[in-house]
């Protein structure tokens, strides 16, 4: 037992050598998912279908830098590549990557499901049917009226989630979280009868629609990145800053309430952030499975299950992830591209399972 | 400011009446013991009083209507530790007993100094140090319900409500527990309501005993008054015999077995 002496000195040295502390993001962490993102983006830069000596990739980068000028002796063709074709490309991986995983992760605990991704209410199979009437309707990847095609999956992907938050707030009572998930399974199938109905009915989209469907960061451009950024810097925002809220949401609803919390208004705010965010990534990148539901686990298999963890490595995870997944998707098959929602689940799942099994054993 | 007041306490859950004009009372430092039939609303008592259940009457604390606080002022008053608190996967005990702290922060705010001051003097309170760091589900039984009991006192609210805390564990981890409650609301000065299904433990620990039967109030006093074996078989059903000792009452059920 300690005196009370000792409970009043802050700097006993029994407390110094054992200050316990509750579960923090550490900096060692943070450090090391900042570094995966940086070292992710630089391959991104060096790597591609036209050869271009990496260090020269970095001395162009370096010459860049404000106050420094090195020549890095790329011509204008190829610093041209680096900057209009790669770097947009890595810039929009990051963003997508950083917004579904930060989604995803939010989604868990404001469902406490651990299989929620940020597609749980429907904004996939949404977005998949507003893409697939526009590609089917006459609107083509590259032409003119392209920029119809993100705001039909953006259109798409909120009007399904609210659709899932009508229909579910209005059966759901108080039962909680379980009937949003079931309202939006329901949606998510009707929703994609419908757009397998429209994609059979125009045969001759099938194979764009196809690949739009299973993800794709080509073609990117500094513009879809202007358009995405503030989408991705408000939602996650949001996101992360309900983080010690998720973590008393994983308690329960009822037992969150005797804590002096209101669940539904956490969910609510997550909701929406999390489905503004993944609308607006959904509609410039398509449906990147997996990347919600495989990164904040991770995450939490090797550091913490705190929400205040969780959701901040999952964020500089996840963009390092989409990255370095969408490097495999242009290069493993150069120069065919492989679409990137199936890199994700193809290299994704078997290294999940690897760091699923080696958790396992640590505890 | 730890007074618990209950008066014509009504709840309907899903239009079936759980319980019925329900006045009780229990005083700062009071131990009140709800006992009663399985059914008969004891939890639902509890529930209503913290906010988790709509209740018609009132549920005043320290005086203050329960239905004019908001939520974290509430939670700041009176706490609950359910029949069966959630487990959350990989949840650390120092994590958990933050929680708390919720209802002294802000939405968003970080914890405070004070907030891990006054965690830490919890976990140490119930001797959970060396757990800190360990989850909740690597613990033993009654290892965990000494972490519910500490999220309870970091929450510093005057009045705590237990539901069951016995349940689930073996005779000495029952004793330890309530024997840490007594000692608890004796150093805190803390209003106690715990339902209790073990009516020897309920004589021996509350300095009142109200039972409920069928949603109604059907006896409250001292353990000594309240049971009684005409009270007991009574709302029970069951034949019992009630032994007096020094240490207090003990309540033995005495089934008829068929005769030969």
């Amino acid at each position: 037992m300690r005196t009370a002496a000792q409970e009043r000195s802050p700097h006993h040295d029994e407390d110094r050598d054992h200050v316990i502390m509750p579960s923090t993001l550490r900096r060692s962490w943070l450090a090391g998912a900042i570094a995966l993102g940086i070292g992710a983006s630089l391959l991104g830069l060096m790597i591609g279908a036209v050869a271009i000596a990496p260090h020269r990739v970095l001395l162009e980068l370096v010459d860049h830098f404000p106050g420094v000028h090195i020549n890095s002796g790329l011509d204008a063709y190829e610093a041209n590549i680096v900057w209009q074709i790669r770097a947009p490309r890595v810039a929009l991986g990051l963003l997508v990557g950083a917004m579904l995983a930060t989604a995803g992760g939010a989604f868990q605990g404001a469902f406490r499901n651990p299989l929620a991704d940020p597609y749980l209410l429907g904004a996939a199979a949404g977005a998949g049917l507003g893409a697939t009437i526009a590609i089917s309707s006459g609107v083509h990847a590259g032409s003119a009226n392209a920029t119809i095609l993100p705001l039909a999956a953006f259109v798409g992907a909120l009007s399904a989630v609210a659709l899932t938050y009508a229909v579910g707030a209005a059966s759901g009572g108080d039962r909680g979280p379980a009937s949003l998930i079931l309202a939006g399974v329901a949606v998510a199938s009707f929703l994609t009868a419908l757009q397998t109905y429209v994609q059979q009915r125009n045969a001759s989209t099938i194979r764009e629609v196809y690949s739009w469907i299973l993800g794709q960061l080509a073609g990117a451009t500094w513009r879809d990145v202007l358009l995405l950024l503030p989408y991705v810097l408000v939602s996650t925002a949001v996101l992360l800053a309900t983080r010690r809220s998720l973590d008393v949401l994983t308690v329960g609803d009822a037992e969150a309430t005797t804590l002096g919390m209101n669940p539904r208004r956490v969910r609510v705010i997550v909701v929406i952030a999390a489905s503004l965010g993944t609308a607006a990534a959904v509609a410039l990148s398509g449906l990147i499975a997996f990347v919600g539901i495989i990164v904040p686990h991770t995450v939490r298999l090797l550091t913490n299950h705190s929400y205040r963890v969780v959701l901040p490595l999952s964020f500089l995870g996840g963009a390092a992830f989409l990255v370095l997944t969408d490097l495999l998707a242009r290069t493993l098959m150069q120069p065919a591209e492989i679409p990137i929602g199936v890199v994700t689940a193809f290299f994704g799942a078997p290294f999940f399972l690897v760091v699923l099994r080696i958790s396992r054993a640590d505890r | 400011m730890s007074t618990l007041a209950i008066e014509r306490l009504n709840v309907t859950l899903g239009g079936v009446p759980i319980l019925r004009d329900v006045t009780l009372y229990a005083g700062p430092g009071e131990w009140l013991g709800i006992i009663g039939p399985n059914g008969a609303g004891k939890s639902t008592l509890l529930h209503a009083a913290c906010g988790v259940v709509p209740f018609t009457g009132t549920i005043s604390l320290g005086g203050d209507r329960v239905g004019a606080l908001d939520r974290r002022t509430r939670a700041a008053r009176i706490a609950l530790v359910p029949q069966t608190p959630a487990v959350p996967p990989g949840m650390t005990v120092i994590d958990y007993v933050l929680l708390g702290r919720t209802p002294h922060r802000a939405a968003l705010a970080p914890e405070t100094c004070t907030d891990l001051a006054v965690v830490r003097t919890a976990i140490d309170q119930l001797d959970l140090t060396r757990f800190a760091r360990r989850t909740l589900t690597s613990l033993s039984g009654g290892e965990r319900q000494r972490a519910f009991l500490a999220r309870v006192l970091a929450q510093q609210s005057d009045i705590v409500l237990l539901d069951e805390p016995t349940a689930a564990l073996d005779i000495a981890h029952q004793v330890d527990v309530l024997q840490l409650i007594d000692r608890l609301r004796r150093e805190l000065n803390l209003t106690i309501l715990t339902t209790l299904h073990d009516l020897t433990l309920a004589g021996r620990y509350p300095d009142t005993l109200a039972m409920l039967a069928e949603g109604r109030l059907v006896a409250l006093g001292a353990p000594r008054d309240v049971l009684t074996v005409e009270i007991v078989e009574h709302h029970y059903g069951t034949p019992v015999r009630i032994l007096h000792d020094d240490d207090g009452i003990v309540v033995v059920p005495t089934p008829r077995l068929e005769r030969r």
